[in-house]
């Protein structure tokens, strides 16, 4: 199992306030899509099109019960954590080596 | 399994000593900001320029969360630190990944800066422990992603 395939990216998909609150919600307990569109100010198919894109990124998971469809956190989906953190070093470094520079050599 | 570790370099214009002890002294001074969830107040990051000294965050009520420890602390080629935040984005004491850094003379008279972030499949273990606890560790888990990730959270419930 690739966790690379899991990982799209967290980040970009969790900046979405919508797909935020989404995932939060159904951090707190499982949901249908049913009762995720009636807990939010947008229809059932833009509640399953952000479902979708958080189903990509491996961040939920959606079950099957009778003929409804049960979405949860996924917990694999931590292989995006690893996406997560490059880009934290990457941003990071970045901003270290412009304050260094700034700083110079015996600033203190 | 095991995943690749992140590796990243960066060069800079000040010498190894200088770079070491900007990144190790100063680091509220260049850790990416964001923007932090809203009720919490900016912080402050403390490392503390030792082998096995704290690394953790001040909040503006002098509220403490750990972040890790200092493995090696040997100046000004070598720093290794334990990120001990799990896969819930808690501090774990019994979770360590390893972050070290190199910091290697250029020629130029500047440093290059080498970041190696490791032991990444722990998260994936630390993942499946916690499978079954689905619920009690996802909020916090997503509140520090918002507060690492830089996204304004428009305060979520809490318990």
């Amino acid at each position: 199992m690739a966790y690379a395939c899991l990982a799209i990216d967290a980040l970009a998909t969790l900046g979405d306030p919508t797909r935020r609150s989404l995932f939060e919600r159904l951090a707190e307990r499982p949901a249908a899509v049913g009762e995720l569109a009636a807990q939010m100010p947008i229809s059932r198919p833009a509640v399953s099109q952000h479902l979708a894109v958080l189903k990509r990124a491996g961040l939920v998971t959606e079950t099957a019960q009778g003929t409804r469809r049960i979405y949860r956190v996924d917990p694999r989906g931590i292989g995006a954590m690893r996406d997560w953190l490059d880009s934290h070093w990457a941003q990071a470094l970045a901003s270290f080596a412009a304050f260094a520079d700034d700083q110079g050599e015996e600033a203190e | 399994m095991s995943l690749a570790p992140v590796i990243h370099t960066v060069d800079v214009k000040t010498s190894p000593a200088r770079t070491f002890e900007l990144f190790t002294k100063h680091m509220s001074r260049w850790w990416p900001a964001g923007k932090t969830i809203a009720k919490k107040p900016r912080v402050e990051i403390v490392l503390e320029p030792r082998v096995e000294g704290r690394w953790f965050e001040r909040d503006a009520e002098g509220g403490e969360t750990q972040w890790g420890k200092v493995l090696i602390f040997d100046p000004p080629g070598r720093l290794v630190l334990g990120w001990q935040l799990n896969s819930q984005w808690s501090y774990d004491p019994d979770f360590l990944t390893e972050v070290e850094l190199t910091f290697t003379h250029l020629e130029s008279g500047g440093t290059r800066v080498r970041l190696e972030h490791r032991n990444l499949e722990r998260f994936g273990a630390d993942a499946e422990k916690i499978a079954g606890q689905i619920g009690t560790g996802w909020p916090a888990i997503l509140n520090e992603f918002g507060t690492y990730a830089g996204v304004s959270a428009n305060g979520g419930e809490t318990k």
